[in-house]
């Protein structure tokens, strides 16, 4: 499939801005964060920016971005549309939790349990945001039980670690944000090593002779004239692919980027003797996970093939 | 509304395509773009369509396969474009209810009104029938050419497909599925009508008749089974009309 920057962009940072949600909202409830202003602000002001933006971004990919509020519509049949639904429903408890925060400096009772509701709504939308891809029964790759839980790992890992960086930047140390940070750094890496180790092993139940219908029992259909010599829309879209050898790189560089530099790091900043200077250390741990996550949103891409490139030529998906 | 209809009671329209009988003209891609152009989903953009990367919305697209099936290869054109499925993925991934199927035929089509051209739905196609309109930035797709098959203004011989109508090997058949003594139902029944991609699950409305078997049983000529020659003009014992071989099989077929 070919990998559109617009949604590589979305879905990288909805991914972290609702993660952070998620975490603001367990951290209030559980006493973990008191109501910092600054913090508060800092964090809100992030996740708000991650998830908006991204939003906004993932309306460059359309032909007609006026039209998108039309996308909340259809619900009941479409996980995209649930996306978008669910996405501007967790800003309601968010910004309310938000705002008690952060102007009110009250983040406990009644406004922690409107944080946890938006936590859930947060979660929730990360789910549907996997399912939009978990649910095209067209790419093998894509429809695969690890899509969801890989989201939903990626998505609390980034959120967990811009929760910890942002809380060291205003002094806040707690061992259990860095538990939190290391727990999902290690769980998203496991998650992604068993899925990529899935998706190599597996085969799809398509090939030329089910596409065509032709070749009997065990005979053999080979692609001897394309419909048109210069490339298709169909051919553009679906028919990317990377070579394997590219692959593997890149997939050693998310591993380096998303998750053991980031662990390096965290791990790093239980040693320093000044908790002040964890800060800087944490932040770049921030960045770095989220430039390795942009990245492996990227192959995630990349390396899905749609059955329809077995018109095309393709000799499997 | 993007979930399928539920009370589908009408006629189901679809095409059969004749792989015995196409010879890859593609007179049935090009009638389709020139109907096209000009009806339900026009214009059909091209973008730099006189120059080097041509490219362009089509509704029909034509391949040609070689098939190995043994002792009897061939090369078999394959016309291809929407099936116009009972189960279409791409109706029900659609946000905005704009991509639909049509509860009194089965025709699946798409409001260019409403379309907000994500383009997930040509992603869910299996069989790449959703073509985006660059120019449009909607999705368009073969709309089983609903502006010929109800118009009044033609003759009814003419309220068929543009592809069906300019087929000059009369491989394309246009009708109802559910009506058992239709030409598409009979057809589907006597020459064993397939679906394409049935492990895909969107049971797709279009069938294909697979190429006859020759009437002829195709031999190989001994010498060349054995491996031991065939090689052109080198004298070595290339094929013979011997009982069987090659130019016997072309007498018997010239003698019929």
């Amino acid at each position: 499939m070919n990998p559109a920057y617009s949604v590589i962009f979305f879905t990288t940072f909805s991914g972290l801005g609702y993660g952070l949600l998620v975490w603001l909202g367990v951290a209030a409830a559980t006493g973990v964060i008191g109501a910092e202003r600054g913090f508060g602000f800092t964090a809100f002001a992030l996740a708000f920016g991650a998830v908006t933006t991204g939003l906004l971004a993932s309306t460059y990919h359309l032909g007609h971005p006026e039209r998108a509020w039309r996308a909340l519509s259809q619900w009941r049949s479409s996980w995209l549309s649930r996306e978008g639904v669910l996405a501007i429903a967790t800003y309601v408890p968010t910004g309310m939790f938000a705002a008690a925060w952060v102007l009110a400096g009250r983040n406990h009772g009644v406004w922690a349990a409107i944080g946890v509701i938006g936590a859930v709504l947060a979660f929730g939308t990360i789910i549907t945001t996997g399912m939009i891809y978990a649910s095209l029964a067209t790419i093998r790759q894509w429809r695969h039980g690890l899509v969801v839980p890989n989201y939903l790992a990626l998505g609390l890992m980034t959120g967990g670690i811009w929760i910890a960086a942002l809380a060291s930047l205003f002094g806040i140390y707690r061992a259990s944000l860095l538990l939190i940070a290391i727990v999902m750094i290690v769980l998203a890496w496991g998650l992604k090593l068993a899925y990529w180790f899935s998706i190599d092993r597996g085969s799809s139940a398509s090939t030329p002779e089910t596409a065509t219908g032709l070749g009997g029992a065990e005979g053999k259909v080979r692609l001897l004239e394309s419909p048109h010599t210069q490339e298709n829309y169909v051919m553009a879209e679906m028919g990317y692919k990377i070579a394997r050898k590219h692959a593997r790189k890149l997939r050693r560089w998310v591993q380096v980027l998303a998750f053991a530099l980031p662990l390096a790091l965290i791990l790093a900043t239980g040693f320093m003797v000044v908790p002040s200077w964890s800060a800087l250390p944490m932040l770049t741990a921030a960045i770095l996970a989220t430039a390795g996550v942009f990245l492996e949103r990227w192959l995630f891409f990349a390396e899905a093939r749609h059955v329809v490139t077995l018109f095309y030529g393709a000799e499997r998906v | 509304m993007t979930s399928l209809p539920q009370d589908m009671a009408g006629p189901k329209l679809g095409l059969v395509i004749d792989l015995d009988t196409c010879v890859g003209c593609h007179a049935c891609a090009v009638s389709c773009k020139e109907w096209n152009s000009g009806g339900h989903s026009a214009p059909l953009t091209d973008q730099d369509p006189y120059g080097a990367d041509a490219t362009g919305v089509w509704f029909n697209r034509i391949h040609s396969y070689e098939v190995d099936d043994g002792a009897q290869g061939r090369t078999v054109n394959f016309p291809r474009s929407c099936l116009h499925c009972e189960k279409p993925a791409c109706v029900t991934v659609c946000p905005t209810g704009a991509s639909y199927k049509r509860v009194e035929d089965g025709i699946v089509l798409v409001n260019e009104d409403t379309c907000i051209g994500c383009k997930l739905c040509s992603w869910a196609c299996p069989y790449g029938a959703r073509e985006y309109d660059f120019d449009a930035g909607v999705m368009k797709k073969c709309t089983l050419c609903i502006d010929r098959i109800y118009n009044q203004n033609l003759d009814k011989a003419d309220r068929v497909p543009a592809c069906v109508s300019t087929c000059p090997s009369h491989a394309r058949h246009f009708g109802d599925f559910n009506d058992p003594d239709s030409e598409v139902s009979k057809l589907v029944a006597e020459r064993g009508g397939y679906d394409l991609m049935p492990e895909m699950a969107m049971a797709p409305t279009n069938k294909y008749l697979p190429p006859r078997k020759p009437k002829i049983p195709v031999t190989v000529p001994a010498a060349i089974a054995a491996g031991g020659g065939g090689k052109p003009g080198s004298g070595d014992g290339g094929p013979k009309p011997a009982p069987g071989g090659f130019l016997d099989l072309v007498d018997r077929l010239f003698s019929r």
